[in-house]
């Protein structure tokens, strides 16, 4: 059986989370996607989409506001429910665990709604993998970083090689059980407050 | 943090073993305001650790979604405004979910302050001489109003911070207690109360209504005047409330009861003045309301700088922690509320509306931890109007109102 396109509202601040859910929803067949990033004039903007489903970043603290509009557009015989089935706890469950939200006009059947949300909420955590991903490469590199400089201090003031000086930092960190980068950060802390 | 101990603490029960429901750790979401102080406390100063619970502080930034997160299980208990078990028991908002009160975490902290611009035109053209009588401001912006409308100009918009809130029924108070129509003579919109005094400067608002401290921080930056405190429109209206799911409740009546035990010594050490520099200090931290200590201090003591000039107002019991019963939650408040939503036109009156939101305050189980006798339906008055509320006759008070807003005509699903 044939559906009509449903109008998908996306709201996100985060421009690059919004492409990556954008992204998905049209790969999942949705033509009818429009994303802002902010909120402000949205009550206009959905007068004008007439959106089905709307979907939002929890993190978002305009949603009070959102809450404030659906009060009205109930007055307007346009009753717009949060979640679809109440009794499909676990994916609502899901989606706020991924910082999803949604909005959906009320009538709307459930299996129709499900696969949006479905691609919602793993583009969400798509996007969180991707930033802790990130971080975690950042702080890699910060600790590269210091231990070139411990190494160089050793270096200078004990007159190792380089080799030396790695091994000396590495076989502290293993005889007082802690992270290289944590040695090679007292290293450069100590040396900081010696040297003035 | 230290473990601080009052000495009207000394006679609480000892902490025994809760083996029943195993060890205790409370999910509590809180929204950064200073009435979370009671919250706060209780995890800083030990009276949750003495009771053998583990309180965990999550913040949040919306109202919806400490609501979802209370209905999907994320959160066992939160810090949520008054009207919001009263909206879930009637079935009210986006995604109602049956959520009850059986504690009150404390009276007052709410004011309303406008644009410096506002607050001029109405000691210039709306003749106000008393800027300290809330009443008269509000009759002084009615007259300004009034000229607005002669001449044509936008009329004013006002921001509440959620459309079931304290602050959204006590700006419509106060305006229509000086004759203004909250859903005509002015815009109602509604804005994170964060961000309020930032929309104030900027102009994209005229005036709001949020709690402790972002009306401080307006009149602190020099953008807005303080020209009614909840104190002003309603002595004892209650604020926030501690919200749970009533199911949570049924499977955990050890913790429930206590967690009321320890939020109630928490909220006494509140109440004590000598205790509000270390309270001050806590709720400054960026984990909780993240604002100036010295903002904070000034609050918790009720010294306002009401506007940019510096004019002082000292306000007795601005905040209302303890005393008073200030933490019995009383189904009378909760009527009173309805009484508001069906005023407004966000709920029409029945009999049945009126036990479902009665039944969001749970004096019950606040006895059971607590013990105290139990309080009956009452009438309440001290209202900024005169005006007094028989929570026996919901129908009349609000018929009795000269402004209102449209009735609802259908009947809300309950």
């Amino acid at each position: 059986m044939m559906h009509r396109d449903l109008t998908i509202l996306v709201i996100d601040e985060n421009v690059i989370r919004s492409s990556i859910i954008e992204e998905g929803l049209r790969e999942a067949g949705h033509s009818k996607v429009t994303v802002i990033h902010e909120v402000h004039g949205v009550a206009r903007i959905i007068e004008t989409l007439q959106p089905d489903v709307i979907v939002i970043d929890i993190e978002n603290p305009n949603r009070d506001m959102m809450e404030h509009l659906f009060q009205l557009t109930r007055t307007l015989s346009r009753p717009i429910a949060m979640f679809v089935d109440r009794a499909d706890s676990a994916a609502i469950e899901a989606a706020m665990e991924a910082g999803v939200s949604a909005y959906i006009v009320d009538g709307l059947k459930k299996e129709r709604v499900k696969p949006i949300l479905d691609v919602a909420v793993s583009r969400f955590n798509a996007f969180s993998r991707l930033r802790r991903e990130l971080a975690d490469a950042k702080s890699a590199l910060e600790e590269r970083k210091i231990v070139e400089r411990a190494k160089g201090i050793l270096m200078r003031m004990r007159g190792l090689s380089e080799e030396e000086a790695f091994a000396l930092l590495r076989q502290t960190a293993m005889n007082e059980k802690k992270k290289l980068a944590e040695i090679a950060q007292s290293v450069v802390t100590a040396a900081g407050l010696l040297m003035r | 943090m230290n473990m601080i101990f009052d000495a009207a603490g000394q006679g609480m029960p000892l902490p025994g073993k809760i083996a029943s429901e195993g060890a205790r750790t409370v999910r509590a979401g809180f929204i950064p305001l200073v009435d979370s102080a009671v919250l706060v406390a209780a995890t800083e100063f030990g009276f949750a650790h003495r009771e053998g619970i583990t309180l965990d502080l999550v913040k949040d930034v919306s109202w919806a979604n400490v609501r979802d997160r209370l209905a999907f299980r994320q959160f066992d208990v939160a810090h949520m405004l008054s009207p919001m078990p009263v909206a879930s028991m009637l079935g009210l908002g986006s995604n109602p979910s049956a959520t009850i009160a059986p504690y009150s975490l404390g009276r007052g902290g709410n004011a309303i302050t406008l644009s410096t611009r506002l607050n001029a035109r109405m000691q210039a053209e709306g003749g106000l001489a008393e800027p300290e009588n809330a009443l008269e401001c509000a009759r002084a912006l009615e007259r300004v109003i009034r000229r607005m409308k002669e001449r044509g100009e936008p009329l004013p918009t006002l921001a509440v911070t959620y459309p079931f809130s304290s602050h959204n029924y006590e700006f419509r108070y106060w305006l229509a207690a000086g004759g203004i129509d909250p859903d005509s003579d002015v815009r109602l919109v509604v804005v994170p109360p964060p961000l309020t005094s930032d929309a104030l400067a900027a102009g994209a608002i005229d005036g709001f209504c949020v709690g402790a401290p972002w009306n401080m921080v307006a009149t602190e930056r020099g953008v807005g005047c303080i020209v009614a405190t909840k104190r002003d429109i309603w002595p004892s209206a209650p604020e926030k409330v501690l919200g749970m799911r009533p199911q949570w409740a049924e499977t955990n009546p050890e913790t429930v009861s206590r967690l009321i035990v320890a939020l109630d010594a928490a909220a006494r050490w509140c109440d004590q003045p000598e205790n509000h520099p270390a309270l001050a200090e806590a709720l400054a931290d960026p984990r909780y309301v993240a604002a100036p200590v010295d903002i904070l201090r000034r609050v918790l003591a009720g010294q306002f700088t009401i506007d940019p000039q510096g004019r002082q107002r000292v306000i007795k019991d601005y905040f209302v922690f303890h005393a008073g019963h200030a933490n019995c939650p009383r189904p009378s408040h909760a009527l009173w509320i309805y009484s508001q939503m069906i005023r407004w036109g966000q709920s029409a009156f029945s009999s049945k509306g009126a036990e479902a939101a009665a039944s969001a305050c749970r004096p019950d189980l606040y006895r059971r931890a607590l013990g105290g006798d139990e309080i009956g339906l009452t009438v309440e008055a001290g209202f900024i109007d005169g005006h007094a509320f028989d929570p026996a006759k919901i129908e009349d008070y609000v018929a009795s109102f000269p402004v209102k807003g449209r009735r609802v005509t259908a009947p809300q699903e309950v």
